[in-house]
Formats: structure tokens, sequence, C-alpha cells
């Protein structure tokens, strides 16, 4: 709460003393620099972190990456900031980065208050829980009358007995100060749930001496969309990062991948060569025929660039959270509106 | 006659007999000072329990139980009901990354030199018998320093004409000040006195075009605005005009070499901080672990002593000037967390800087870091110079010695062999205080081993507390070396005074 303060404090005094200080032409700066600045967290399982040859990784970090293949056509074209909580929002006011991919809740206060604008959300998060397999329990609504582990002073707990009270449900609460002493609580068998942001969970469950004996929940009860920002007052950079994060969600819609993107493209030019439209969507989204890319400052092939460098959204999930990866997050919420999730990207016409 | 003597008296000492076979040797100390009575025996008992017990769980968790191989986090995860104690190969996998960061492997030879080298000068520095310490001094504290500049960066620093006036008017001031303490040159004459005029002019051309920023004048390569044009050539008058005042007083050419000293040793910097060595530049941004730590670390204990007691002298000073504002910097930088001062230098010195401008990160942490620990150092010092006698002082002025020379001669060894112990304890301090500037975005040694607890390939339970040990035996590595060479040192200096 004390950091929340402060960072609401800072946050407010920069966005007043740097209103307009960092103005417009980011492309150009970045295009002038030939690096994409990018702010991102210091360490998050599967959103970023480092790997043992010390590259960045994660979802978060493809999307910086996949900016810069956008802007560059070269996904290493990044440098990565790495940012605490209370350094990100003042790190994007001043300039420091050009963009923050940095697992950031999307809410009013922040959206309005702060000088800065979400593009998007990138990943939606909430809180959910995690129980032991044993248990037999496959649904929140059969926990009833269980001793659940949660973090005092949070939104957590207040979500919790919200929740609880809802539906009608007896709990007994284990309030424990620090997260790492709640998953340690919820591990020796204090309680038998364990309550948290979803993505959190996932990471939670490496930690516990068991991970396999221990399932997390579908409800999600509470909204926590994440999401990257960029600076307000610059429309044209805040249009070009929006619509890479809707081009990875169309490409993976209309079924292009890293693998089959090349084939994609020749495929639609021989089309459009012979007269005959094929998908008209498809030709669009590669830059077949119109140029879409033009409309921010960039080349026709700025979806193909983007493709080759980190794939489309259900490529980039898969890849840093989803099933084969030791977090083995489901896609849930993330997956496309056309298969029961959130992800919706207007589409490239 | 010849008398008899009886012998009563053995001519030699007897030797002692030994003692008891039940006293002696180890079963004899325990028996005295363990087993005494039964209370003793009962404490000794438990306490060596204790001991065996943590013994035993500590090897068993670092050695029977550790994870010596494999590529990633399943090696670590226990299987079944077998125990898994540290995940020594998660330290093993990401050991360069917590020696260097991201340094790219390529240049990674640039910073074992630079390593190695601070090793050698350091050595021959601290060792009693290694010969030459004024020249080993030299090399480490003022070639040291570029040279390592060069190599971890790369160099090829580009000058504005505004900063290479600004170097050639503290040359002007280094000059002024240097010659007349070196000789009996003083301001009496009418070159030195143009010269002082000349170098306080150069100064306020920089101020005048600090104010007008524009750059139009091509000269030696380099931009420069009217002012600061103006402000490089005062500067160098008055040095011509030092040098030409050493030349007027017979056999005045050595003075006259001395003038010049100042001056071509801030050119001879700048030209090989600006020359191209061919090496690629590594941003700070990527620089990591051991490297920043040490970076920091040595930075700031080689800025903080100096600073440091140049601080404590001026708050004794009896000008009333130089006391205030040491008293004030000292009690500024002393009342202010070490973490605020980082968050300030992180957050809010951008803010004050013209558009365009902006300090590295690393080097915001640097001068933070340095004068925080100078204002420590200053107390310390002052502890030490307060506990000399006033007989010294006087002894000193009646010897008609000059204040540096007092200070340099007389107090300042006595004081600072006193407070060795302080200053050490600084040091060790400083050398831990490095860890903060994790939360400002620098990855320091303990940085980097907490950001690999966040790579999804390598979270276990063990991860965490493998990771720190490991980092806790780094830091106590150089925190004990620091100690045992102050304990020697105490030792060695000890001339009586205890």
């Amino acid at each position: 709460m004390k950091s929340k303060l402060l960072t609401t404090a800072l946050g407010l005094t920069v966005a007043m003393v740097a209103a307009g200080a960092a103005s417009a032409a980011t492309l150009d700066d970045v295009k002038s620099r030939g690096t994409l600045k990018c702010g991102v967290n210091t360490g998050l399982p599967g959103f970023a972190s480092q790997n043992d040859k010390g590259e960045w990784q994660g979802l978060d970090v493809d999307y910086c990456k996949a900016i810069a293949a956008a802007i560059f056509g070269d996904p290493s074209k990044v440098q990565y900031t790495p940012l605490s909580a209370v350094q990100r929002f003042p790190a994007i006011q001043n300039g420091e980065v050009d963009v923050l991919a940095r697992n950031t809740t999307w809410t009013m206060d922040r959206d309005t208050s702060l000088g800065l604008n979400f593009v998007g959300v990138n990943y939606y998060d909430g809180q959910g829980f995690m129980v032991k397999k044993g248990l037999g329990v496959n649904s929140a609504l059969q926990l009833s009358g269980a001793t659940v582990c949660v973090q005092s002073g949070t939104t957590t707990e207040l979500n919790l007995a919200d929740y609880f009270a809802k539906n009608n449900m007896q709990y007994n609460p284990v309030v424990i100060e620090a997260q790492s002493d709640v998953n340690s609580a919820y591990d020796t068998g204090r309680c038998d749930v364990l309550t948290t942001d979803a993505s959190g969970l996932y990471a939670s469950r490496l930690e516990l001496s068991n991970p396999d004996d221990h399932v997390v929940l579908p409800e999600i009860i509470s909204k926590e969309p994440l999401g990257p920002v960029v600076r307000q007052g610059d429309d044209q950079w805040f249009n070009l990062v929006q619509w890479v994060h809707f081009a990875l969600l169309d490409a993976e819609e209309l079924g292009v991948s890293q693998s089959n993107v090349d084939s994609l493209v020749d495929q639609e030019k021989k089309a459009m060569d012979a007269g005959q439209g094929q998908n008209p969507n498809l030709a669009r989204l590669l830059g077949v025929g119109e140029n879409f890319g033009g409309k921010i400052g960039l080349d026709a092939d700025w979806t193909v660039k983007i493709i080759k460098a980190v794939g489309n959204y259900g490529e980039i999930f898969e890849r840093n959270v989803g099933k084969n990866t030791p977090l083995g997050i489901a896609r849930g919420q993330n997956a496309l509106w056309t298969q029961g999730g959130l992800q919706y990207a207007p589409p490239i016409r | 006659m010849e008398e008899h003597v009886t012998r009563y008296v053995s001519e030699e000492f007897k030797q002692p007999l030994p003692p008891p076979a039940d006293n002696a040797g180890i079963i004899g100390t325990a028996r005295k000072n363990l087993f005494a009575t039964p209370l003793d025996a009962a404490i000794s008992l438990v306490t060596l329990l204790v001991v065996v017990w943590a013994v035993w769980n500590l090897l068993g968790w670092a050695l029977f139980d550790a994870v010596f191989s494999g590529s990633d986090r399943t090696a670590c995860v226990a299987t079944g009901d077998s125990e898994v104690g540290a995940c020594w190969i998660f330290v093993s996998s990401k050991f360069l990354q917590f020696i260097y960061g991201l340094y790219p492997d390529p240049e990674r030879w640039r910073v074992n030199t630079v390593f190695a080298l601070l090793a050698i000068l350091t050595a021959g520095l601290l060792i009693p018998s290694v010969p030459k310490k004024g020249l080993n001094a030299a090399l480490l504290l003022g070639v040291f320093p570029f040279v390592a500049f060069v190599l971890l960066t790369g160099g090829r620093l580009s000058f504005s004409g505004g900063q290479v006036a600004f170097f050639a008017m503290l040359a002007a001031f280094g000059t002024l000040i240097v010659v007349p303490s070196r000789s009996d040159l003083d301001f009496e004459r009418p070159l030195m006195r143009a010269a002082a005029g000349l170098a306080v002019a150069a100064v306020l051309a920089l101020l005048l075009s600090a104010a007008s920023s524009r750059a139009g004048i091509a000269f030696l390569g380099l931009r420069f605005t009217a002012f600061s044009l103006s402000a490089l050539v005062l500067s160098a008058l008055s040095i011509l005009s030092v040098a030409s005042a050493a030349l007027q007083r017979g056999g005045g050419g050595r003075v006259a070499a001395t003038a010049l000293l100042v001056p071509v040793l801030i050119a001879a910097a700048l030209a090989v901080l600006s020359v191209d060595f061919g090496l690629p530049e590594v941003p700070t941004h990527l620089w990591g672990g051991l490297l920043v730590t040490l970076v920091v670390s040595v930075t700031g204990i080689a800025t903080s002593l100096p600073l440091g007691i140049l601080l404590a002298l001026g708050r004794r000073s009896d000008m009333p000037a130089v006391r205030l504002l040491s008293v004030i910097f000292i009690e500024f930088w002393r009342g202010v967390p070490l973490i605020t001062v980082l968050f300030m230098a992180q957050f809010m010195l951008p803010l004050f800087m013209p558009d365009g401008v902006s300090f590295n990160q690393l080097l915001r942490a640097l001068v933070g870091v340095a004068l925080f620990s100078a204002a420590y150092m200053a107390e310390v010092v002052r502890g030490g110079l307060q506990a000399i006698r006033k007989g010294q002082y006087e002894a000193a002025d009646a010897m008609a010695l000059s204040y540096w020379q007092k200070m340099r001669l007389i107090i300042l060894p006595q004081a600072l062999k006193l407070v060795i112990p302080g200053i050490v304890n600084t040091f060790i301090g400083l050398f831990k205080d490095t860890s903060l500037v994790y939360i400002i975005g620098l990855a320091d040694l303990l940085g980097t081993v907490r950001r690999g607890f966040n790579d999804p390939n390598w979270i276990t339970p063990s991860t965490p507390a493998t990771g720190l040990v490991f980092a806790a035996f780094i830091y106590w590595l150089f925190c004990f070396g620091m100690s045992r060479y102050s304990i020697f040192m105490e030792r060695r200096l000890d001339t009586g005074h205890k």
C-alpha cells in the first residue's frame, strides 16, 4: 500500500513536470537511435526474465521484439530496461523508455491521470484459486468451508471476501504479510487453498515441493487486464504499438504462423498476379496489394516481419507461458474470441 | 689447601614435569573448561549436539542432497520422497551471468583484463614488500581508471567544444594552484596576477556560453560558441602566462615544466578517452553481476577516502565558509538514506536536465554512492583527527610547517592509523550497500542472482536459497578479505600507542 502511494505521488509529480517535455515523434526518435527502448519487469516468470545465456524472454519481451521487428525488421534491436513497480511510470513519462511492456494493470486512474495510454490487453489476468489435486475440487464454488491462504492488505483479500459472501460460502482466511510466506504456508499444508493473481499462482506452483499435485481452478474472480503502455501525446506512436498488438491477434485468427507466413505471402502474391483475390483479409494482413503499414509509418510487409520474428499471439503465449512451458498456463480468457476467450482485434481494413 | 665443596645446587634448571595425564592435552582442556561441573557438562553436551545437528543438516543440504548435474529445473525438483538440497546447477549454469551480467561474450576478455589489472595493482599497493609504491599508486589511481573506462565502455567519447573549454579552464586553475605551492612563484608578480585574471575571465565566458546555447564556430574539428571558444583561448593564455612568469625567473625551466604538467595530463586524459581503439562499444545497461558490484564499490572506495579526508579537514578548518560548507555537505548526505539518494538520482535528476541531456544510470549510482560514503568517511576521519593531542598540532606549528605540511607529515599519518577499523568498516558497509542499486534497475551481483530466480526454467523450491547462499559467500569473501587486511595493517603500523 505504501509503495502504491509512493508510486502515485512520484508519478503525479513527474507527470506534471514532464508534461509535453518528451513530446511527439517517438517513431522518428526510435528510427534515428536504431533501437527500441522497452521497459520490462525486472523478473516475472513467463513475462520477462533472462535465460541462461542472458537473453530476455517472456510474453512482454516478445511484444518488445514484435515492435522492433515491425520498425526495423530485426527483433534484436531492443534495449531492455528492467523496471521495478515504482520505477515504471516515471520511466515512461520522462522518456527513458519508448514503450512499457511490464504486466501493468489497465485501470481508469492510471489511464487518465498519469500521462500515459494503454494500447490494449496482452494478457487477461485475474485472481484465481489453487488447490491440491487430492481434494477432488474442480470448481471454486465447491470451496465452502475451506481454509484460504491470502496476502494481507491487498485487493486480493477484499476480492476473496466479496466472492465468498456473494456465493453464500464460508471460509477461514489465513492472512500473511509476504507473498513468499503465503506460498510456504500453503505448501506446508496450513491451508487448503492459495489465492492470488492467476499468473502468480502458476509461478508459485513451481516453487511448491510437488508442483504436479496442485491444480489452478478455472474461476477468475477479478479483472486484472495487463497491457503495454505508451506516453500520452504521440498518437502516431500509440497507433503503431496498438496495431502491432492487433496484428498479432489477427494473425492468429487468420492462421498465419511463423512457419507458414512465407508460403502464405507467396500464395497471396500468386493469387493477386493471377487476378483472383483468394482471401482478402489475409492479403491485407500480409500487405499484399494494399499498403496498410504506411498508415502507421511502416513498410507494407510490417506484419510479415513481426510474425517471422515472434510468431502470432498464440505462438507467443504457448512459447512463454503455455501448456508446454514449466508454467503450463491454459489459454482461458486469453483465447481468441472465436475460441471462447476475450482476445479480439479489429480487422486490418 | 684444597677444600672439598659439596654441590647442593644443580647447575641447570630442572625441566618441569609434564602435567598429570588426565589434566593435559585435549582431554585435560575439555575436562577443565567443558565438564568441570555437571551443569557445565550438560550445557556442553547440548551445545555439541546442536552444532553437530546444524553441521549435519548444512552438509546434507549443501552436499549430500544437493544437485550437481542436470540442465534445467526438472533436475532440482523432488521426485517421490527424496529430499532435494541445494540446486548448484542453477549457479553453475548462470555463473558467467553472475560475473559479467549481459556483457557480450566476445568482449568479456576486456572485463577480465580490468579485473586482472585491478588485482595486480591493488596487490602491489597492499603488500608491504613490493617496491615502488609511489609508481604503483600513480598507476592505480591515475592511469588505471582511464584504462578501465576505455576497456569497459569502448572509449571513443566525443567531447563538445564547451566541454573541452571547461577542461581547459580546469587545467588553468590546476596550474594556478600547483605552481605557487611547488615553488616560490607567488601572486605578487604581474604575470601571475594576469594569469589569475585570465582564468576568472574564462569562467565568466563559460557561464555566458552555457546561457547562450548556439554552437557556431568550428575549431580543431569541434563546434564552439563564441563564448566557449574565448574561454578556451583565455585558459590557454592563462597557462602560458604562468609558464612565462616561471621562465622570467632565473633557472625557472623546471617550474615552467611544472606549470605545463596539469594541462598536459588533462589533455592526455581527454585524448585517451576520445581515441578510437577499435573496441566495440558496450553500453552500461549490459553490465551486470560482480562487474557492477566491483565498479560501484571500487569507485566509491577510491573516491570516498580522499574526499572524506578533505571534508574532515574542512569541518575542522578555521575558515568559516569552508567549515560551514563541509558541515552542510556532511550532514545532508548523512541525513538522507542511500535509497532516497538513488531514487532521486533516478527520477528527479532527468527532470532538471535540459532536453536531450541525460546522465548514464550507472554514473548516477556511482556519483550517489561516492558522495554518500564520503560523508561517512569524513566523520570517521574527524574522529581520528580529534584523537590527536593538541601538542602534536602545536609542535608542528612551532616548527613553522605550513598547514598542508602539518597535516601531511604529522597529523594525518597518526590520525588515519588510529581509525583504520572505522575506515575499513565504512568500506565494508559500502561494498554491501552497493546491492541497493538493485532498486534503481541496475543488476549488481545480488540483483543478477535474484533475476535468475524468475527464469521459468529454474523455478524450484530450492533455487532461491541456493542463489542467495552463493551471493552471500561471494560478498563474504570480499568483506572477510578486507577485514583480515585491516587487522594485518593495524598490527604492522602499531607503534606502541595502545
